[in-house]
């Protein structure tokens, strides 16, 4: 089974972020970027699949400057096999990320694709459902499973997504619930938070990525036009919510959510 | 002309409050950009969700066919692409639920267009529209420009008023386009059932977080006295404490009720991300520096399970 995941080099969710003067782009100044998160957990779970039937082929894609091939080897040292880089000069929209993408599945071939959700810089959510339309192929989105990641099943670290007789079964969250659905394959799969904790990268690990193969491609090599149908002209801060107060007691809450916000 | 064509997101027998909010969006477009606002409705059985929709004064055109009743996005694409392509719309504008967030993109490529999603405002002048959203989990607000002729859009209902009833629209039905091969096929649904108000719908929403231990107990309690809806972080999500439906946050739910009351929550970006458009935050930590007291209305440094039960008897009494 081979399996084709995104990688997304993205800002550090856990550091604030915030923008230029001119408004031009964020402060870059002291920022760390990490494998965007969701794609962690797309790759957490290609590996599990791999393992879970003994054989297969992880290759991670990451469409980026050169220094993403920093977050595409974080994902080799987790156990994937090898890498493609898309390399850009200047960001791409999500739709020419998934026509760069759908150009890199049809010479590579794989049964699945699992892609994050979204990635957390640009929140569009976009990727997965476009390459899944360009390829013609079935699609499920926000991919979780109905253990915790707190349950048994975790631990023993038991793929979330069943793959049998051609398909794959995938539980969605979704307004409302839980779906399941089967897509054939070959099919793009999207993570959500609660599909798997992604594992480590050991120390072995870390020491095979380095000679792990990067194949490098350019847009011009895939012939995809990046020209954005989606162009930023600005960024802003939104507005922030003026301070509150801390009250001593919870009558003074009370007495204050009646007669001053006047909302219970 | 340039046309809106409003996707409802619906429950089969009733239109979701949230595609009326995203029907105010597509007003706001469609007086800009001089045009008409037409309503779509896919699935099975949705005659009544057609004629709500059509009352709140838009022609609506139903897709009421077997063929299309679970929201598959290879199938509902189609669908959305042949009203869109009738009714000859430049935006194709849809309520940023887990149905649209999953079809909309795959219309975006069948049309051609650019695609923005959780839009929460218009900027630019007269009929050239701009679309504000937040990137970065809502640090940080993007003004974008969209350069293809057609338009997509998930909004976010939260920041937009809902549409008022007006004079009905007229109701016709849209024969199916070819559908194809589908390749994705339904197996079940498990639907989350609570007596609870809808948590984007409730006037007051109770949370809790990691600090509730597991013991949600104090948190239902509240929110059952206050008629409130219950949310939570992600953190009590991951643990299997509550459904995934109720996870607030930059991947769960935007919520902005009157009143929003943390519960043990510290407050991180991600989740504030869902909630920070509330009317009055109120928040309980044990943690005088939680990051939530920074935007709270009303903090209350205490551990939640003794001031919870006080706070429940002081609303019991006058
Ligand atoms: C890609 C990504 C997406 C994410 N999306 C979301 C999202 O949509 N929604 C979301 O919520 N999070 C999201 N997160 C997670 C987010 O970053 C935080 O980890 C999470 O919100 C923390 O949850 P918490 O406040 O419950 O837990 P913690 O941060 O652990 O906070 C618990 C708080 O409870 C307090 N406390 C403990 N005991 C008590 C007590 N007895 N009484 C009172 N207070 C007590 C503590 O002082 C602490 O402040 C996301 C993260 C990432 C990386």
């Amino acid at each position: 089974m081979k399996i084709l995941c995104g990688v997304k080099r993205v800002e550090d969710p856990d550091q604030k972020i915030k923008v230029n003067p001119d408004g031009s782009w964020i402060a870059l100044d002291g920022i760390n970027y990490k494998p965007n998160p969701y794609d962690e957990i797309a790759v957490e779970e290609a590996l599990r699949l791999k393992e879970a039937h003994g054989s297969g082929e992880v290759v991670v894609v990451s469409i980026g400057g050169e220094e993403s091939v920093t977050e595409m080897r974080h994902a080799m040292a987790m156990g994937a096999d090898r890498g493609i880089l898309v390399k850009v000069s200047e960001r791409v929209d999500s739709d020419a990320a998934a026509r760069l993408l759908a150009k890199v599945v049809e010479r590579e071939k794989p049964d699945l694709v699992i892609l994050g959700r979204q990635a957390v810089d640009s929140d569009q959510g976009q990727t997965g459902q476009l390459l899944a339309e360009y390829l013609g192929w079935g699609q499920a989105t926000f991919a979780a499973k109905f253990e915790s990641l707190e349950s048994e099943e975790e631990k023993a670290k038991k793929p979330g997504l069943q793959v049998q007789d051609g398909k794959v079964r995938v539980i969605r969250e979704i307004d409302g619930g839980l779906e399941v659905l089967d897509v054939e394959l070959p099919a793009v799969v999207t993570t959500e938070l609660r599909l798997n904790h992604p594992r480590y990268a050991s120390l072995p690990g870390i020491m095979k990525a380095k000679k792990k193969p990067v194949e490098e491609l350019t847009p011009a090599d895939l012939g995809v036009d990046v020209t954005p149908k989606v162009k930023i002209r600005k960024l802003s801060s939104p507005p922030e919510r003026k301070a509150g107060i801390k009250v001593p007691d919870v009558a003074t809450l009370v007495e204050k959510l009646r007669n001053e916000a006047k909302v219970i | 002309m340039s046309n809106v064509l409003l996707v409802a997101e619906h429950l089969n027998q009733s239109l979701k409050k949230s595609s009326l909010h995203a029907l105010e969006a597509a007003r706001q477009i469609a007086s800009r950009s001089g045009g008409k606002v037409f309503g779509l409705v896919v699935g099975k059985g949705v005659g009544e969700v057609a004629n709500e929709l059509a009352r709140h004064g838009v022609e609506v055109l139903v897709a009421d066919d077997a063929r299309v009743e679970h929201p598959l996005a290879e199938a509902w694409s189609k669908v959305v692409e042949k009203a869109a392509k009738e009714v000859s719309a430049t935006y194709v504008v849809a309520a940023s639920g887990s149905q649209s967030k999953d079809v909309l993109p795959r219309v975006a490529a069948r049309l051609g267009a650019g695609m923005a999603s959780d839009v929460i405002g218009f900027g630019g002048e007269g009929a050239e529209i701009t679309f504000k959203r937040p990137m970065w989990a809502g640090s940080v607000i993007a003004e974008v420009e969209i350069t293809t002729p057609v338009k997509v859009l998930t909004v976010r209902p939260t920041d937009f008023s809902a549409a008022q009833p007006g004079e009905a629209g007229q109701v016709r039905s849209l024969e199916l386009p070819d559908l194809g091969t589908i390749r994705t096929h339904f197996v079940e649904f498990r639907q989350v059932k609570s007596e609870r108000p809808p948590l984007t719908e409730a006037r007051i929403v109770v949370s809790g977080g990691r600090g509730t231990r597991g013991d949600f107990s104090p948190v239902e309690a509240l929110a059952d006295q206050l008629g409130a809806a219950v949310g939570a972080t992600r953190a009590a999500v991951d643990a299997g404490w509550v459904p995934n439906d109720l996870q607030v946050g930059q991947t769960g739910k935007t919520v902005a009720p009157d009143l929003y009351i943390a519960l043990g929550i510290s407050g991180a970006i991600q989740h504030v991300a869902g909630m920070k458009g509330s009317k009055v935050i109120v928040a309980i930590n044990k943690d005088p520096d939680a990051p939530i007291f920074q935007i709270a209305d009303y903090g209350l440094v205490g551990d939640l399970f003794q001031v919870v039960p006080e706070l429940q008897k002081a609303l019991t009494g006058k």
